[in-house]
């Protein structure tokens, strides 16, 4: 059975290679085959778990050594993969919703004349984001962790011919490998360490090593999730990344990859638990990210950008879940995994919405399109329901759980981050109600494009509506089917570990608040955005809106910060090759030059003078040895 | 005493006498048969080079398939050859590039027709230029040449051959750099291709002169221990065994004597101004001759002659000089990222991961110098074809002007593919070869010294920064003017780009054949320097993840 | 006899050939000198042969010779087509080595 393991990762991978290998030949069916292949890895997938299902909960996790990859003196690097209860959770989540997107990017893509292509790099990414989780070292994982990245910066800049589509990419990847720094040193730190990276010796080793060690690498691996899951101060590329086809968006950049980063943290808990100043640190970047992202999300017009907002502030929670340590890192995952549903169905459903409304994306303009697209509107309507925490449904049980964990944490600490959680929710549930009313409900603010033709809505096809149906199950019943006697908690604990803190509120007052903030939430929407007419042309607004609607001015920060600073050193530095050692190697040629000049002068082309100047030096050498001896 | 070794280098020395005794002419048939001809020696070549390092034992003596004859019996100076792991393996990759080289550059040697504009017309008015009928022949006999003195001079054990073949390569390649341009410079482009070689051809004479006097001092004073030899292997076996023994100052002295000529060839900064315009004014062919073979004999000799014969003096310099290498490194990549021109961003490039290969050479640790070892084989393969894609891409256009292109992908998406791959290749990205070489690089500096492993990390970013911004730009975006009609790779060049892709891949996943041979020749070095790796501080017992047989 | 005489006239040649060179302006008389001096020093050589008692001295000497040889032929159709240009043979009327 564990020969299935290596599978995973392969069959899309040959597909992703058959794709963009193959030519033109397979223009006509290629979509189909990576979607094929995709459904055979997520069988793979089934297959493995039931027979991980079927052993008792401490064999559950294997191992399956493959091949020696870079085999040098004292250091090991395997291709080991290791599938156990976390990284079944991610294979069947990844695969699963990974399908269900191939399927639906069939429809939405059609048009598209390098459609083999786009589904080639999905393929790609699902092969890069497997490896990524069931990766046995830090090593390999690594390589999953930037092979992801290049599927997304394939795919965010896969209209090249948009010179926004290609920044962005480049921004989205840059940005990545700044986080991807953060992994490569803790990587070597490990490696210095312990004299390994694999993930036994490490969390073996760990608690050997000084905490101050420990931090440094609880540190850096934060870095790394920080680029990868868009977290503040990482966090500028998730908003341009909307730039990509709207699946991408659904799957990369809102169920999975963006998840990494909780994967990571989570993964590395035996290295978190001990360092409790790194853990501290992750805390407050959950927490300021969820803050930021809401912020974000509620100035957003754009319906892709207030998702990508909610998505950022959503891996906030699970951020901060995972930064609580043993309390919180089972109701991290499960919060990514229900968040992976609903998430993924929003931006499907976004994606058919503009879709029928020629691609417009500016929420102003939609309206009233309940009418028009039924199946979009309810599916759509079940994921805002659960990413706002409606109770019963998916939302509602995964953030309870982490909002209860915040308050858990206990003293000072545990109310500031309950309190910030509580208020998130309240933010999302505005946001998430703005988006809704926009879209859906109230007039018709439809705007001619450039033909001057009204945009005529109209239902998607199958292939994009079937996935957007079945990811609305997940998004009602997931969480509940969790929550069913701590299923999910007990299903991870052998992994994750967890231990219960101590609350000061009981966990119905938090049930309570959470519900009670939520519908604050809604109904300030409500007023705002049902109530009263909605401009086309978006007012002026407060400052903070309008800082909102430039991200918080992330951009303007980075460019002041790090871009202008940086294009002028390397203006002076390409002055200073070319002037500076350049110019003093070119100096010292003129000199020589000049000076050999004046030498010829004394090459007067009498062979009389230069013989006796060959006599004059040969006195001077014979001289000059004669000297040498005698002393 | 098998004459293997000497055959790898006689076949492409007699190939290049013969490509240039073939009949001169301009029409198109015998330019052909030049090229065949040059294509199937460099192919001989190729297979014996493979040969060699497939007959190579990793487990058996440092030095073997040795072969010795008496050359200036006075001076003890013979004419011998042997093979390391490193040596083999670098030998085999200026193998592997040659033909390939050659097949990239087929017409870039034809006679020149004046342009409309009058670019390339003015080719022949300048020192070092190659003009006439027997343009083509020379041109190849040229490469096959500089093959052959790359060859001799990774597999030399006499110090003084060495020497000799590695001040002897500089001929050929000036008439490389100076002859032949890439034809996209503008009436400008003739003045300042001779200006790069001769540039190219002062720096690394001056570099030779400073080593000859090294190799003569080093003579003289191993002559007064009585050690009088050329001959590397009972020169490094005597500075082992203390028959020979350096004074302080001398060993010092001469250390550098070596160094200085190596890092010139490598090239260190500061002493890497030449190669940008070198780089930039070449052809592409000729750019990937200098910056993946040739400047790969200045680094190998780095951790041949420098670290064999200086122990001492390598130990004490390794701080120094690991801060000129990440100078270098961070250096080259934001020259790198401020660049106008294709092939000077390629050039500076280049600087910054001489600077890795530089720094995984004096960490002294075994995976700095495995990782250094592969990062020059993996490197020479993926700047080649992110190189020769850039060629293609520039030949097309006329024009080395990064703002000149736009939205190429396109017009042409096979050729902006490649370039993508060739330009992943060089940010290092993991499942690709240079990725595993730089890892390997950066941990085995932060085992001795974490900070310079932490500074050169930064490097990653620029390198992403660097190589996305390029492709970005000519890439990407609505197609420019001039771009419109770009056709897509001909099968010829997609058979120069298709085995470097290929094997940038298979040495990204599968490296285990390289360091198999390259990791015994590293430990070999390594002790020579008495140095051992830094032990772990909480070594874990080599459990779930470690090696099984 | 001391073979350390035979040193003595090799010098006291090799002066009078010197002198000669630095004197005289004719470009045979010149050349004769040259030849005075390369036979100087081949007597050097061969006396330094007897001396230490090898080979190695005549061998040179030898070369010498037909190095000079040679150098007589080149030089001697200089002088000779100098002359024909220029009809003197006075080194000081030509400075054509001037670039």
């Amino acid at each position: 059975m564990n020969s299935l393991i290596p599978l995973l990762v392969a069959a899309p991978l040959a597909g992703a290679a058959l794709l963009l290998l193959g030519g033109r030949a397979l223009d006509r069916f290629g979509h189909w085959l990576a979607t094929a292949l995709a459904a055979l890895s997520f069988g793979f997938g089934l297959a493995l778990f039931s027979d991980m299902l079927g052993r008792e909960a401490e064999h559950r996790a294997v191992t399956k050594h493959l091949f020696s990859w870079v085999p040098v003196n004292g250091f090991q690097a395997d291709v080991a993969f290791r599938l156990d209860q976390l990284s079944m959770t991610f294979v069947l989540l990844i695969t699963g919703v990974g399908t269900l997107i191939h399927l639906y990017s069939v429809g939405y893509m059609a048009h598209d004349e390098r459609r083999r292509r786009f589904f080639a790099y999905l393929n790609l990414f699902l092969a890069a984001m497997l490896l990524l989780v069931i990766a046995d070292n830090y090593l390999l994982l690594y390589v999953g962790w930037e092979g992801v990245g290049l599927a997304s910066y394939l795919l965010i800049g896969f209209w090249q011919h948009k010179p926004s589509a290609a920044t962005a990419a480049k921004k989205a990847f840059v940005v990545n490998r700044v986080g991807d720094m953060g992994l490569s040193i803790a990587i070597m730190l490990m490696f210095a360490e312990f004299g390994s990276f694999a993930f036994t010796p490490v969390f073996d080793g760990a608690h050997e090593a000084s905490e101050g060690k420990l931090t440094a690498i609880g540190l850096m691996l934060l870095l790394a999730a920080c680029g990868k899951s868009a977290q503040v101060p990482l966090q500028s590329w998730l908003g341009d990344a909307m730039e990509g086809p709207t699946p991408v968006s659904a799957l990369i950049h809102a169920a999975t990859m963006v998840t990494a980063g909780v994967y990571l943290i989570t993964r590395s808990s035996a290295i978190f638990n001990l360092a409790p100043d790194a853990r501290t640190a992750v805390v407050v970047v959950g927490a300021v990210t969820l803050l930021f992202g809401a912020v974000v999300g509620c100035a957003k017009d754009d319906i892709k950008k207030a998702l990508a907002g909610s998505t950022m502030s959503q891996i906030g929670y699970m951020v901060l879940a995972a930064g609580l340590g043993p309390i919180g890192y089972a109701f991290a995952i499960m919060h990514l995994v229900t968040h992976g549903f609903f998430k993924a169905g929003l931006f499907l459903g976004a994606g058919s919405v503009m879709h029928g409304m020629n691609d417009e994306v500016n929420m102003r303009h939609y309206g009233g399109l309940w009418r028009h697209m039924k199946v979009t509107f309810v599916t759509f309507g079940l994921g805002y329901l659960a990413i706002i925490g409606f109770p019963g449904l998916s939302g509602f049980f995964s953030k309870d759980r982490i909002i209860e964990a915040a308050f858990a944490k206990g003293g000072t600490e545990g109310w500031i981050l309950g309190l910030c959680a509580l208020v998130g929710a309240a933010v999302t549930a505005f946001y998430m109600t703005r988006v809704m009313v926009l879209t859906f409900f109230g007039e018709k603010r439809w705007q001619p494009d450039e033909s001057g033709e009204l945009p005529h809505p109209h239902e998607s096809p199958r292939t994009m509506t079937i996935p957007m149906v079945l990811l609305s199950f997940g998004s009602v019943f997931a969480g509940g089917l969790f929550a069913f006697h701590d299923s999910f908690l007990t299903w991870l604990e052998p992994v994750t570990g967890h231990s219960e803190g101590d609350s000061p509120l009981s966990s119905w007052t938090v049930t309570g608040l959470t519900t009670a903030c939520m519908l604050a939430g809604v109904g300030l929407a409500y007023l705002m955005y049902w109530r009263s007419p909605v401009p086309v042309v978006p007012p002026v607004g407060s400052p903070l809106t309008r800082a909102a609607r430039r991200d918080l001015l992330q951009d303007d920060i980075n460019h002041a910060v790090l871009v202008r600073p940086g294009s002028a050193l390397t203006a002076t530095l390409v002055w200073f090759d070319s002037r500076g050692l350049d110019g003093f190697v070119n100096g010292l040629a003129a000199t020589i030059g000049g000076l050999s000049g004046r030498l010829r002068r004394i090459q007067n082309g009498f062979v009389r003078s230069y013989a006796l100047s060959m006599f004059g030096g040969t006195l001077v050498l014979v001289a000059s040895t004669l000297l040498m001896r005698s002393v | 005493m098998s004459a293997l070794l000497t055959a790898t280098c006689v076949v492409p020395a007699a190939g290049a006498v013969l490509t240039a005794a073939l009949p001169a002419g301009s029409t198109e048939a015998r330019r052909r048969t030049t090229k065949a001809v040059a294509l199937g020696v460099s192919a001989v070549a190729l297979v014996l080079a493979a040969v060699v390092a497939a007959r190579f034992d990793p487990h058996g003596a440092r030095y073997q398939l040795t072969e010795s004859y008496s050359w200036i019996r006075s001076f003890g100076i013979t004419f011998s050859l042997g093979v390391d792991g490193i040596g083999a393996v670098l030998a085999l990759l200026t193998a592997v590039l040659v033909p390939v080289v050659i097949l990239a550059s087929w017409h870039d040697a034809d006679p020149v027709a004046p342009g409309p504009d009058g670019a390339g017309g003015a080719d022949g008015s300048e020192a070092g230029t190659i003009e006439g009928k027997r343009r083509t022949q020379g041109f190849f006999a040229l490469i096959l040449a500089v093959e052959a003195m790359v060859i001799v001079s990774f597999y030399a054990t006499d110090v003084f051959l060495f020497y000799v073949f590695f001040e002897a390569m500089l001929i050929p390649m000036y008439f490389l750099i100076g002859g032949f341009g890439d034809r996209a410079g503008g009436p400008e482009s003739a003045r300042q291709r001779s200006y790069a070689a001769v540039k190219f051809l002062l720096y690394n004479l001056l570099g030779g002169l400073v080593m000859l006097a090294a190799v003569i001092g080093l003579y003289v004073l191993a002559q007064d221990q009585g050690v009088a030899t050329f001959d590397l292997r009972t020169l490094t076996d005597a500075v082992a065994d203390g028959r020979l023994q350096l004074s302080g100052t001398a060993d010092k002295a001469l250390f550098l004597g070596f160094f200085f000529a190596f890092a010139v060839k490598a090239p260190l900064w500061p002493l890497h101004t030449w190669l940008p315009n070198a780089m930039g004014e070449a052809t592409a062919g000729t750019a990937v001759l200098i910056t993946a073979v040739v400047d790969k004999v200045g680094t190998f000799a780095m951790l041949r002659f420098c670290l064999g014969l200086f122990p001492d003096a390598s130990r004490t310099f390794a701080p120094a000089i690991l801060v000129l290498s990440l100078v270098g490194i961070v250096y080259g990549a934001l020259l790198a990222i401020g660049q106008k021109d294709i092939k000077r961003l390629v050039a500076y490039a280049s600087i910054s991961h001489f600077g890795f290969i530089i720094m995984g050479i004096f960490a002294l640790t075994s995976q700095g110098q495995s990782g250094a070892t592969l990062y020059m084989v993996n490197h020479g393969i993926s700047t080649a074809a992110w190189m020769l894609v850039a060629g293609f891409l520039i030949s097309r256009r006329g024009s080395r002007l990064i703002a000149d292109y736009g939205g190429v992908q396109k017009v042409a998406p096979v050729l902006a593919g490649t370039f993508l791959i060739g330009g992943l290749a060089t940010l290092s990205l993991p499942g690709l070869a240079p990725f595993v070489s730089e890892f390997l690089v950066l941990v085995g500096t932060f085992t001795r010294y974490p900070a310079v492993g932490i500074v050169a990390t930064f490097g990653i970013v620029l390198a992403a920064l660097y190589a996305l911004l390029l492709y970005q730009r000519t890439m990407t975006g609505p197609v420019k003017e001039g771009v419109r009609a770009m056709p897509d790779l001909k099968a010829r060049e997609l058979a120069v780009v298709a085995p470097l892709v290929a094997l940038t891949v298979l040495l990204g996943v599968y490296p285990r054949p390289l360091t198999d041979l390259v990791n015994p020749s590293v430990d070999a070095t390594l002790s020579q320097v008495h140095r051992t790796d830094p032990a772990p501080v909480h070594p874990v017992a080599a459990s779930s993840g470690g090696e099984r047989k | 006899m001391n073979p350390v005489n035979y040193l003595y006239l090799a010098a006291l040649l090799f002066t009078i050939g010197a002198a000669g060179v630095l004197v005289r302006r004719n470009a045979i008389v010149l050349f004769m000198c040259v030849e005075l001096m390369l036979n100087a020093s081949n007597l050097a050589l061969v006396t330094f042969s007897r001396l230490h008692g090898t080979l190695d001295g005549q061998v040179i000497a030898f070369f010498t010779m037909v190095v000079a040889a040679a150098e007589v032929v080149v030089g001697l159709a200089i002088i000779v087509s100098i002359f024909r240009t220029r009809h003197s043979a006075s080194v000081d009327d030509s400075n054509l080595m001037k670039l």
